[in-house]
Order: structure tokens, then sequence, then C-alpha cells
């Protein structure tokens, strides 16, 4: 076994485990609302780019950009319409929801797409390798990760360097100072819910292309995105990179010593690190 | 017709009534304190003020127009801002994020800028990147209040600024007050201190229970009057 081709190859798919988690934390970090629909609503935008490859015949990539505006409007409205009026002071609300939510998505998607697994064509990148060194690595987690990390330095920016991303940070401090400075409160949520659907789009892309996907994966995903969210600390971007990072790691390391370990040796590593830093690895300072 | 008025204006917590019909009437330019004892209804006749507590539209004229039922953010882009009882700093925002987020609702444009409240309080430019909230208090006050000048309100409301700071710090931060009306503000200050409140008003109204129990210019009301206003005839 080569430790080296192991540990690069876990790295890169913690990319793909950030991209599911990367909405997740931006949702948590600035309202405090976990989203149980999480992993349906990347199944139900990687349905929508499988539509739209098949039937306008577009590039997958250019198939997921038509797809972010979609997704915009859908979080936007489903935040501002729904999900704003489960916030409060009682958490049971929102969880209750959004796992009515999760269920409405899954049903509908079989209604609509029926329960065959699907993948989306990305015409022959995804057997595609390079060769870094000693190590060969597939072109398509190579992709994932790159968009991962380009994704997480977008979103730091954004919440660190723009006037949304103070309104972001002023609003989960404090909503109702937020409104004294002009800010509505239920419209920021909206938005940051919408820039999250974008973000479901890209990791709906890369899970329908490297993988076979159908209605009812998305509870599975959100599984992982969960676990890199929490490893990572609540509120951090960074954060939730590393968590994917560690999940990717550990899933690979445990199936190169026996190939039914994967998915427990994730879990195992989730437990392991939540036993050491309760608040996980970079909490944010104000909670 | 008066600048920010409010008529027979009544606010609720749920039952409790914590308003019961108060008259005031703030002039454009002028500067107005508000006396009264703890729990007397200052904060929650602010609070109707800047649309953190909804109020009949009528209760509430600003130019003469309704504003009682709008929400905070409306009320801001009208030109109404407040300084929190408390400060209520952003504890993720750094001072200079602070004051740049009181920009956010501003509605047109005006004297106060991040540089013309770095003028004003020139402590807050040395410590534009440290987190607000680990600033001293009288720091901390002057962050929340050129947060409120950001938006270049007409009127300024303005919640105990002088809570649990030294005499000294008190009297620098009232330094300000006088560019703050001649950048055209008018000003509604809530003060405990009643000395300081006397200082910089041109008129003064004491609440008890709810009520306007006095009102007048501060030169022309004795301090045997105020102690009857604040506690009540009986205790006299
Ligand atoms: N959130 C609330 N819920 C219920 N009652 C409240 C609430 N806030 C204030 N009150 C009550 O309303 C009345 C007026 O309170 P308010 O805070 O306006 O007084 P205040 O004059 O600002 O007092 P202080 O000088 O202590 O700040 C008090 O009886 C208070 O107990
Ligand atoms: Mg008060």
């Amino acid at each position: 076994m080569n430790w080296l081709d192991t540990i690069v190859q876990g790295v890169l798919l913690g990319g793909l485990y950030a991209l599911f988690a990367a909405g997740l934390s931006l949702v948590f970090g600035i309202m405090r609302l976990v989203n149980l629909a999480h992993g349906d609503l990347i199944v139900l935008a990687a349905f929508l780019v499988l539509l739209l490859v098949t039937t306008l015949g577009l590039s997958p990539f250019v198939a997921a950009v038509i797809a972010m505006p979609v997704m915009f409007a859908l979080g936007w409205v489903l935040q501002f319409g729904l999900l704003n009026r489960t916030l409060g002071n009682d958490i049971l609300p929102p969880l209750l929801v959004t796992f009515g939510l999760s269920i409405v998505i899954q049903n509908a998607l079989l209604e609509g797409f029926s329960a065959d697994s699907r993948r989306i064509s990305a015409g022959g990148l995804e057997t595609a390798s390079l060769q870094l060194g000693p190590i060969s690595v597939g072109t398509m987690p190579l992709l994932t990760f790159l968009s991962a990390v380009a994704v997480i330095v977008g979103l730091n920016l954004l919440f660190y360097r723009t006037a949304l991303g103070r309104a972001f940070r002023a609003t989960s401090d404090d909503r109702e100072t937020a409104g004294l400075m002009g800010i509505q409160p239920n419209r920021v949520f909206a938005t940051a819910t919408g820039l999250a659907m974008v973000v479901v789009t890209i990791a709906a892309l890369y899970l329908g292309m490297r993988a076979n996907f159908d209605p009812t994966m998305g509870p599975a995903r959100l599984i992982y995105a969960f676990e890199a969210v929490i490893i990572g600390g609540l509120g951090s971007f960074w954060g939730t990179l590393a968590g994917g990072v560690i999940i990717g790691v550990a899933q690979t390391v445990g199936a190169s010593i026996n190939p039914e370990w994967q998915i427990l040796a994730g879990h195992i590593a989730f437990l392991l690190v939540l036993l050491i830093w309760p608040r996980g690895l970079f909490p944010r300072a104000v909670d | 017709m008066a600048l920010l008025e409010t008529r027979k204006l009544t606010a609720f917590y749920r039952d409790f009534q914590a308003l019961f019909g108060v008259d005031i009437r703030l002039e454009e330019g002028e500067t107005l304190a508000i006396i009264g004892a703890n729990g007397a209804g200052k904060t929650t006749l602010l609070r109707s003020l800047s649309g953190l507590i909804t109020n009949q539209p009528g209760h509430i004229l600003l130019d003469g127009r309704p504003i009682g039922a709008m929400p905070a953010p409306d009320v801001v882009a009208q030109g109404i801002a407040m300084v929190p009882e408390g400060r209520k700093l952003f504890p993720s925002l750094t001072v200079e994020e602070n004051l740049q987020i009181g920009a956010y609702g501003r509605s047109g444009s005006g004297t106060w800028t991040l540089g013309t409240v770095y003028d004003l309080f020139p402590v807050l430019k040395e410590r534009r990147n440290s987190p607000g909230t680990a600033l001293s208090g009288g720091q901390q006050q002057m962050v929340a209040i050129g947060r409120a000048l950001m938006s270049n309100p007409r009127v300024l409301l303005c919640d105990e600024i002088s809570l649990g700071l030294a005499p000294v710090v008190i009297k620098d931060i009232y330094a300000a007050f006088p560019r703050i009306r001649e950048a055209g503000a008018s000003i509604i200050i809530v003060e405990q201190d009643i000395g300081q409140a006397l200082k910089v008003a041109d008129r003064v109204y004491c609440m008890m229970e709810g009520r306007i129990t006095l009102s007048g210019m501060p030169g022309a009301i004795s301090r045997d009057d105020i102690h009857a206003a604040y506690f009540g005839a009986h205790a006299r």
C-alpha cells in the first residue's frame, strides 16, 4: 500500500465532503438553522443539472452555471416564505420543518424521475488522470478539491470583506440591533440560503459526475456534511474544509486496510475529533 | 409642524401596558432630554420611536406623517437612528465594521462618514481593527454613537449613554454633542444623570410610570418640581 497515494486520495475526497458541507456551514453560521433537507437539496440540484444536460445537450459545467440562479431563487423563496417562520428560541420547529421538507423533496423526485440511479456524463473527464510526481491523481477528484478550496475562499471573502458579509455577521450576532442599522433580517437570511443553494449546485455537479445518484440518497450525504461542519467548528469555513479532509482521509485509510471499513473509519474519526475537541477544530470565538 | 411628535402614544409588552398616552414634540434642531426613575418607560418610548416596538400608526408622526407601525429598518431609512441602551455593538465586527454597518440603511448623504466620525472620536481610528467589544466602556459608547451617526440621521435617539461610565469619560462623550447638533441632527437623550440632562437639553420631559409628568426648559423647572415628577407628589 502506498501511504502517500492513500492520503492524497483522501484529501481530494475531502474536497467533495467540504462542498457538501459548505452551504450547511454558511446557513448554520448565520442563522443557527440546521437544515435537515440539505442533502436532498443537493440531490435536487443534481437532477436539475442532469435535466439541463440531457434536454439541452449542454456540458455539465454550463448546465451548473445555469442551474445556479435557479437554485438561488429556490433557496431565497424557501427561506423567506417558509424557514424564516420557524426561526426563534425553540430549535425544534426548524428541525421538524426541514425534516418534512426532506421527505417532500425525496418523494417529488421519485415521482418525477423514478427510483433509478442516474449519472451526469462528463464526457471522459471521469476517467482522466494526471501524474503528479510519484502519484497519479484523477482529474475529477482534483477538480472537485480545487472547487472546494475556491468555494471556501469565496465564502470567506464574502463573509469578511463585503458589506453583505458584514450584514450576515451583524444579523447573526443580534437581529434586533441589525434592524436598527436598516438591515432586514428576513431578507438577509433569504440571501444567505440563496447563496448556500449556489454552493449546493456546485456540490451537486460533482456528486452527479462522480457517482450514481438517486432520489433517496440525500440523507447519507447530509451525514458527511454534518460531520465536516462539526469537526471544523461551527461557523468556520476553513474548519469545514478541514473537517471534510479529515473524514476523506479517514475513509481512504480505512478502506486501504479493509474495504469494508471505509464508511466506519470516517465516522470513527468524527467521534475521535469530538472527544478531543468538543467544539470542533476552529470554533468561532463569539457564540 | 414638529419634526417628530407622539400623540397619545401607548405601548405594550404583551398584556403589560408600559406607556399611557405619551405626548412629546421634537422641533427641528432641538435637543430633548427625557428623565425618570427606573422603569418609568424611557427605553420603551425610544424603542417605540425607533420602530423596535410596533405602535398605532398615528401615535408617532415624522414631519406629520404617521410612522408608528413602521418596522425598525424602515424607520432608519426615514432618518431616525438609535444608540441603544447597553450599546449593543456587534461582537463579530471590528470597530470600523461596526461603524460601516451603521451606513447600511442610509437614505441620503450628509456630514457623517468614516472620516468625520474618526475626527469626532480620534481614539476610534487607532482602534479601528480591534473587535468592538475589546474597547473600554467609553470607547464602546463612542462606537455606538458613531455607528448611529453613519446613517446621517435627522433624529438621533440616545438611551443612557452615560450609564456605567466615569465622569471624565461622560464629559468627553458629551463634548461631541455640539458638533453632532451643528451637523444638523435633532437629538433625544434619555438620562439618569439629571445634571447632565439639564446641561445639554433645550427642553426636558420627566416620565413616571409610563406618563409624562413634567416638561419645560431646564432653567424654568426647579429641583422640587423634578423630585415630584420623578417619584410622585406624595414623596415630597
Ligand atoms: N421586554 C419587556 N417585557 C415586559 N415588560 C417590560 C419589558 N421591558 C420593559 N418592561 C417594563 O416596562 C416598564 C418600562 O420599562 P422601560 O425599560 O421602558 O423603563 P426605563 O425608564 O427605560 O427604565 P431604566 O431606567 O431602568 O432603563 C417597566 O415596568 C418594565 O418592567
Ligand atoms: Mg431604560
